[in-house]
């Protein structure tokens, strides 16, 4: 399995720049998930590395070998499409063995292996269906049937399973999630679904306009992540901000804002001395937890706007000064809109970023 | 309502009914259709045995066969050649379609003075190279009429082959990309079987046209030398005026129009069958969740 390096990597339709350098290394064996909004230029990445797409400048190398110039049936990946691109006219046994029988492989070679993959994606009854007579996730299991069969050592997805439904999505992740500890291939996976992102990937790439934000594990991006994007784009529901100052009292920084005063801990304290003006407060919602009792320098008094019943939680919109701010809460803990309740702040949840440059502080 | 669909009916079936009427008598035109004599089907079996109505058979099947197999193969292969985006396209597209733009008179008279074995175009040019001409309208008779009808419409299917080929999912074609397949084998084992639907009911249109030819040939050769470009619509004409049998012409109009009715048959069966299929999926995926 190559290891696979994209160095100072552009891409521009004419005039328009969907790529401005993109520098990243994708150890063996690696699931590496490309995540961001529409738009931010992850199926032109991928497909860059597929070679369906020109390389404007920059190089892709396999192994320390430039590859831009191959063709991509020399490139040795396989790849499965957002609409599967299945072949229509061919049934799904030859839709799998499309590769193979390029190849030239003996017949009985070529059966077994149809076989082999169709049990692993549980398409054994459907061998000889056309696609057109497919649902939506056997579609779906063909194309990754298809990209199994041919044994290659790259792996590329753009949204394989984006175009599911919810139950389904979440079935065909599961599964993904299970293949992938078999299958020991380089795998880059493109979504903008951020939680098949923090639960496949090894290593997730962030991507906005068409530059890396932060690359690393799920946990570290989670936990520290770069910028207020990446902090916003990870978890559900996503990162509350709100604006604040910091101001020292006594020996101890606060985070000050309209309504909420809040300490700042030791550890972080130290790196901030310095830094006196606007900063951006971050906090997750999983990192606000409903506390009547809570002191005011650790906690946040917001107001009840909209109540969201999702099951055993329930999301509440509230506000707090001029900021929205989205909390959980249990479902069977009483409470009225416009009522205001004290939600206290884990201390190792608060995260600052400038409100300029927008970097974690 | 009611008058008018009997008007409709009245004015498609009455020439057709004339004709089928006429072909069972021994009918010449100075004669009123009803003073004829009524002969059975002694016209059809005469014209079986009718060595120039067969050679004429020939010729028209030689004819629409190797016109439509030609222009399917070039408009096809032109159109996969330049199925990309490049600059001019649009012009290049425009020019492609002015051949079948051209009355077909007019196409007849062109080819038939760039033939001619003196001043001709083909000819000329071939001299200035220190050849020797070619007898174009004469012992080449019909490979001449099949060239300028090949010209005239190879455009057609070009046009609507580059149609279907740009209409072909992309995505399945990249797969076949990745998959390792080259150009000629994205072509032979993607495009062209996905094309397929297009392009039979696409020769099939041809092939009826084909059958039907007439002015450019009547320009050009008027059926000759001899009985070496009589296609069908020629005998036929010639029949009824030249031989004033219009009873006989009538027979042969009416085999022609039974081979044009099978064509036709052909086509809106296998629209119909790829419908049906598409339909029959569908209820079947429905029926399953
Ligand atoms: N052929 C093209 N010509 C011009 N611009 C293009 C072309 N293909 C893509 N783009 C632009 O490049 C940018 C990146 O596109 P890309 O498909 O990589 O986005 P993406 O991150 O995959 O988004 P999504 O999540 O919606 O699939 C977009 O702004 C898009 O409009
Ligand atoms: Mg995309």
């Amino acid at each position: 399995m190559p290891k696979i390096r994209l160095e100072k990597l552009t891409k521009s339709y004419g005039t328009f720049k969907v790529l401005h350098g993109i520098n990243l290394e994708i150890e063996e064996n690696e699931f590496t998930v490309l995540v961001g909004p529409s738009g931010c230029g992850k199926s032109t990445t991928l497909r860059m590395i597929a070679g369906l797409e020109t390389v404007t400048s920059g190089e892709i190398y396999f192994d320390n070998n430039p590859i831009s110039h191959l063709e991509p049936k020399d490139r040795n990946l396989a790849m499965v499409f957002q609409d599967y691109a299945l072949y229509p006219h061919m049934d799904v046994a030859r839709n799998i063995s499309f590769a193979l029988r390029l190849q030239k492989l003996p017949k009985a070679e070529i059966e077994n292996k149809v076989k082999q993959v169709a049990e692993t994606v549980g398409l054994t009854n459907f061998l000889s269906r056309k696609p057109g007579a497919l649902s939506g996730g056997q579609r779906q299991r063909v194309a990754m049937a298809r990209a199994l069969a041919k044994d290659s050592e790259v792996f590329l997805f753009d949204e394989p399973l984006s175009n599911l439904d919810a139950k389904l999505r979440g079935q065909m992740r599961a599964e993904l999630a299970v293949m992938r500890q078999s299958v020991k291939k380089n795998m880059i996976y493109v979504t903008h679904d951020q939680i098949e992102a923090m639960t496949l990937a090894d290593r997730i790439v962030v991507m906005n306009d068409g530059h890396i934000q932060q690359q690393g594990t799920p946990e570290m991006l989670f936990k520290k992540p770069a910028n207020k994007f990446v902090a916003g784009f990870l978890g559900s529901p996503p990162m509350n901000f709100m604006d604040a100052r910091i101001v020292e009292e006594n020996d101890v920084l606060f985070a000050e804002g309209k309504e909420f005063k809040i300490a700042i801990p030791k550890k972080k304290a130290k790196s901030l001395k310095k830094y006196k003006g606007r900063v951006i407060i971050g906090i997750r919602p999983s990192d606000l937890i409903y506390d009547p009792k809570a002191t005011s320098d650790r906690a946040l008094d917001l107001r009840i706007v909209v109540s969201e019943y999702v099951g055993a939680q329930s999301v509440l919109m509230c506000a707090c000064g001029d900021s929205d701010i989205t909390v959980e809460l249990k479902s069977e803990t009483p409470i009225a809109l416009g009522e205001t309740l004290r939600f206290a702040v884990r201390s190792e949840g608060i995260h600052l970023f400038d409100s300029k440059t927008e970097l974690a502080l | 309502m009611a008058p008018a669909i009997i008007i409709i009916i009245l004015a498609l079936l009455y020439p057709l009914g004339y004709m089928v009427y006429g072909s069972f008598r021994a009918w010449d035109p100075s004669q009123n259709i009803s003073e004829s004599e009524f002969v059975g089907l002694k016209n059809y079996i005469t014209l079986f045995y009718d060595p120039a109505f067969r050679e004429s058979l020939v010729v028209t099947l030689t004819f629409a066969v190797c016109v439509v197999f030609s222009e399917l193969v070039i408009g096809v292969g032109l159109a996969l050649m330049l199925d990309r985006n490049i600059r001019g396209m649009s012009v290049l597209r425009t020019l492609f379609i002015l051949p079948m733009m051209i009355a077909p008179v007019v196409v007849g008279l062109m080819w038939r003075y760039m033939y001619h074995p003196t001043v001709g175009t083909f000819n000329k040019t071939l001299k200035s190279f220190g050849l020797d001409g070619i007898d174009w309208l004469g012992q080449n008779a019909l490979l001449s009429v099949i060239i300028a009808d090949v010209w005239q419409w190879t455009p057609f299917i070009f046009i609507l082959s580059l149609a279907a080929l740009q209409s072909l999912p992309r995505s399945a074609i990249e797969a076949a990309k990745i998959d390792g397949a080259t150009s000629w084998q994205q072509i032979i084992h993607i495009k062209l079987p996905l094309m397929m639907p297009v392009l039979i009911v696409t020769a099939l249109l041809r092939l009826i046209d084909a059958f039907k030819v007439l002015e450019v040939i009547l320009v050009m050769t008027e059926g000759g030398p001899g009985l070496s470009t009589e296609i069908l619509a020629l005998r036929i004409s010639r029949t009824a005026t030249e031989f004033r049998e219009l009873g006989v012409a009538a027979a042969m109009s009416n085999y022609l129009l039974i081979i044009l009715l099978i064509l036709t048959v052909s086509m809106y069966a296998i629209t119909r069958i790829q419908e049906n299929r598409a339909a029959r999926l569908a209820r079947q995926i429905q029926e399953e969740y």
